[in-house]
């Protein structure tokens, strides 16, 4: 039937995704530098890759859902990259040994990156409560996003210098997609912020809700601090300045209020505390692979 | 009711219960519509490709670019309000550009030339 | 500054009734801007929405797997198929907007259920296996549909339709792979596909539409071009497809008559049961209400979003200069 297509136009796939969809780390060399703890190099991939897969998987409950179809489209987009970070992040940390619990329940056939997403527990999970929180409305769901891409997209921007040469491509990878998905949250802040009466007090409410969200999440684990020294992680401390200055830019042409800054606490989501909506989450995440662990997909 | 299979997805009704002319008040309600041109690689044209609906020029770069082009880099997009283009033929149901054999002298076709001339 | 405006000889009906005729007698296209009959423009305009539609509800069915796709591959895989659903849905409105539709009226009428969308959509996605189905089945119908389409008088359709038949050979094929591998996996599993084909095999003869001596308005649209090939046809061609598939895969098709007709060199098949089309089409399907339940709550929850980013354009001369924000750093 495709052949009646073939005169109309190229051979060549018009998807972005293309149609591969490979191992995510195939060919790629993944021996641990000297000098690093493969156990702590896997507890951070998994820091990393839980945020992108959880706020992916917050992303996706837009669809069908969004204001207008080209938003349907541009947060399908926002979402693919991200999951697309988290299965390179997830695999990373397969490749080192980490695995948790995970491999208890999964069997063999299971590739890691899905043995760590299916089939971990709820305590094992690394994301912080910035991107665990449920979606709200649209101002809420672009106020997050927004917080959520500055935020990586600093630690990405210096991960780039990783001393963990397969750490350093995925950020290398990640720094243009996390420009564009703060970009396009941003576009939207600023809209809704400065656009109808009612829009600008869902943002200002967006804004007052996401902020507190912040106080777990520049405050570094043991894994965090140990792994900055020895030049592979990034002290999340150290990009606090760079993300204020980049929201208080945002929030101030958006004629919002930029809200208090939290006070810091201690890791709680790092550390793999997690509330309820985690739970509910992982529950529609993981109920069918789990129910067929023994499975191929 | 009167089903035909028509469009993609098979039989939908086709009878006169089914309403096409649109009401204004929903057009007010809309985003601007634009159209969109992108140059697919370097070396070519820009070539309109689609339009879409967008509430201002830098929303509207940017959905094309995720409708369009699903951002594949390296390519140039233009936007452009669909109500700020101006037709030749403005009038619609207008003939003007109908196509005509009368003017064949402005195709190469017209001239014969022996085949051995080098270079034509 | 503008010329005056002189009057012109009002325009000859009957010869831009015979230039149409002759354009399409020679398998040109029609374009926007073109004189046609008011018929032809009609029928397109609901063909074309109601090809949108059937785009934008079916995203649904598979986008109720979305969050629970059983592998991260087969996420990415199923989030990029519901895109791409998203923008065939865009290209197809658009097409409609050339003919002086607009697509917020035709989402309107979807939801108040005057314009319709394909029956195949009102089933239910039951297990995952369904998501391979639909792609290798659904599709696949879809398909044998729209690749006559894309040679369609109306230009503006048929160049639409190239882009989604493009993108859609990569649906078709992905469903048959992830058949392919399940059929490889547990006992199970091999059960959901079997369940599945058993559900949707009938559904998906029936997306050709009624039989030809009972489908009254396919003369005119074909004869006009916008449709290509008889419901019976196309039928036919999908059901010569797909029985080499089945075996291929090793499920077996629910239709105890099919048999090779060696004489005519096709797959005879037993009778559909055009009452329940019928029933699903009408809208008293298993999901006809959620399904237009959720398109209405798309519109009417984020009518403010619309409106905010309307009301931003129209302070900031069209959201023209906004160099200053981070926004614009990419």
């Amino acid at each position: 039937m495709y052949e009646a297509l073939d005169h109309a136009h190229g051979g060549e796939g018009h998807w972005a995704f293309g149609t591969g969809f490979d191992e995510p780390l195939a060919g790629v060399d993944t021996t641990v530098p000297d000098g690093i703890d493969p156990a702590d190099l896997g507890e951070y991939c998994l820091v990393l890759g839980d945020d992108a897969l959880v706020l992916a998987q917050r992303l996706t409950q837009w669809i069908t859902a969004a204001p207008e179809l080209e938003e349907e489209v541009a947060i399908a987009n926002v979402a693919l990259d991200l999951l697309g970070q988290a299965r390179l992040l997830l695999a990373r940390a397969g490749s080192v040994g980490v695995l948790g619990r995970s491999r208890d329940r999964a069997t063999e056939s299971i590739p890691d990156e899905d043995a760590l997403a299916y089939f971990r527990d709820l305590d094992e999970f690394r994301n912080s409560g910035l991107v665990e929180a449920p979606n709200g409305d649209f101002a809420r769901t672009m106020v997050r996003l927004l917080v959520a891409a500055t935020v990586r997209l600093a630690v990405f921007t210096r991960l780039r210098g990783s001393r963990d040469p397969v750490l350093a491509a995925i950020a290398a990878k990640g720094v243009n997609e996390l420009a564009y998905h703060r970009d396009h949250a941003a576009r939207w802040v600023l809209r809704l912020g400065d656009g109808t009466a009612e829009s600008h007090r869902r943002a200002q409410a967006a804004a007052d809700t996401v902020w507190p969200l912040l106080a777990d999440v520049f405050t570094a684990t043991d894994v965090e601090r140990r792994l900055t020294e020895a030049g592979v992680a990034v002290d999340p401390a150290d990009v606090r300045e760079e993300v204020s200055s980049v929201l208080t830019q945002v929030l101030d042409q958006a004629t919002l209020r930029v809200p208090a800054w939290p006070a810091d606490t201690a890791p709680r989501g790092r550390v793999g505390e997690h509330g309820p909506e985690l739970a509910e989450l992982l529950g529609t995440l993981q109920g069918l692979a789990r129910q067929h662990p023994a499975a191929t997909w | 009711m009167s089903l035909t299979s028509e469009g993609g997805h098979g039989a939908v009704p086709t009878g006169a219960e089914i309403p096409v002319e649109p009401r204004p008040a929903a057009s007010r309600r809309d985003w601007p519509l634009y159209e969109v041109f992108v140059r697919g690689k370097r070396g070519l044209n820009h070539v309109h490709v689609g339009s879409l609906h967008a509430p201002d020029d830098e929303m509207a770069v940017h959905a094309a670019r995720d409708v369009y082009t699903r951002r594949n880099e390296g390519v140039s997009i233009w936007v452009v309000k669909a109500a700020d283009i101006t037709a030749s033929s403005p009038d619609e149901k207008d003939p003007l550009f109908a196509p005509s054999g009368d003017k064949v002298y402005r195709h190469p076709t017209f001239y014969e030339i022996p085949e051995d001339v080098p270079h034509m | 500054m503008s010329a005056p405006t002189l009057e012109r000889p009002a325009p000859d009906e009957a010869a831009l009734q015979r230039q149409f005729d002759a354009t399409i007698a020679a398998d040109h296209r029609i374009e926007p801007r073109d004189w046609m009959p008011e018929g032809y423009r009609r029928t397109l305009i609901r063909q074309v929405a109601q090809h949108a539609h059937s785009e934008i509800i079916g995203m649904q069915p598979e986008g109720d797997w979305l969050l629970a796709a059983p592998s991260l591959r087969r996420k990415a895989i199923l989030l990029a198929k519901v895109q791409d659903e998203a923008g065939h849905g865009m290209y197809l409105y658009s097409a409609a907007e050339t003919l002086g539709a607009d697509r917020a009226d035709l989402t309107d009428k979807l939801i108040e259920r005057k314009q319709k969308y394909s029956s195949i959509f009102n089933y239910p996605t039951l297990s995952y296996a369904d998501v391979g189905v639909i792609g290798w089945l659904v599709d696949g119908a879809a398909i044998c549909n729209q690749v006559p389409l894309c040679r369609s008088s109306y230009g503006p359709y048929a160049r639409a339709m190239i882009r989604i038949c493009k993108e859609e050979s990569f649906h078709q094929r992905q469903g048959y792979e992830l058949l392919m591998t399940m059929m490889r996996g547990t006992d199970e599993q091999r059960a959901m596909v079997q369940d599945s084909v058993d559900r949707w095999w009938w559904p998906s003869l029936m997306m050709f539409g009624p039989p030809d001596d009972d489908s009254p308005n396919s003369a005119q649209s074909m004869a006009w071009g916008i449709k290509r090939h008889s419901n019976d046809e196309l039928r036919q061609r999908f059901v010569d497809m797909s029985v080499p598939q089945a075996e291929f895969l090793g499920v077996t098709l629910p239709d105890p008559d099919l048999t090779w007709d060696e004489q005519s060199g096709h797959w005879r098949f037993g009778a559909i049961d055009w009452d329940e089309f019928k029933r699903v089409i009408s809208g008293h399907g298993p999901a006809n209400d959620e399904r237009i339940a959720r398109r209405r709550a798309a519109r009417d929850d984020n009518a403010w979003v619309t409106e905010a980013a309307t009301a931003y354009a129209r302070k900031h001369d069209g959201g023209r200069p906004a160099e200053e924000h981070a926004g614009s750093a990419a």
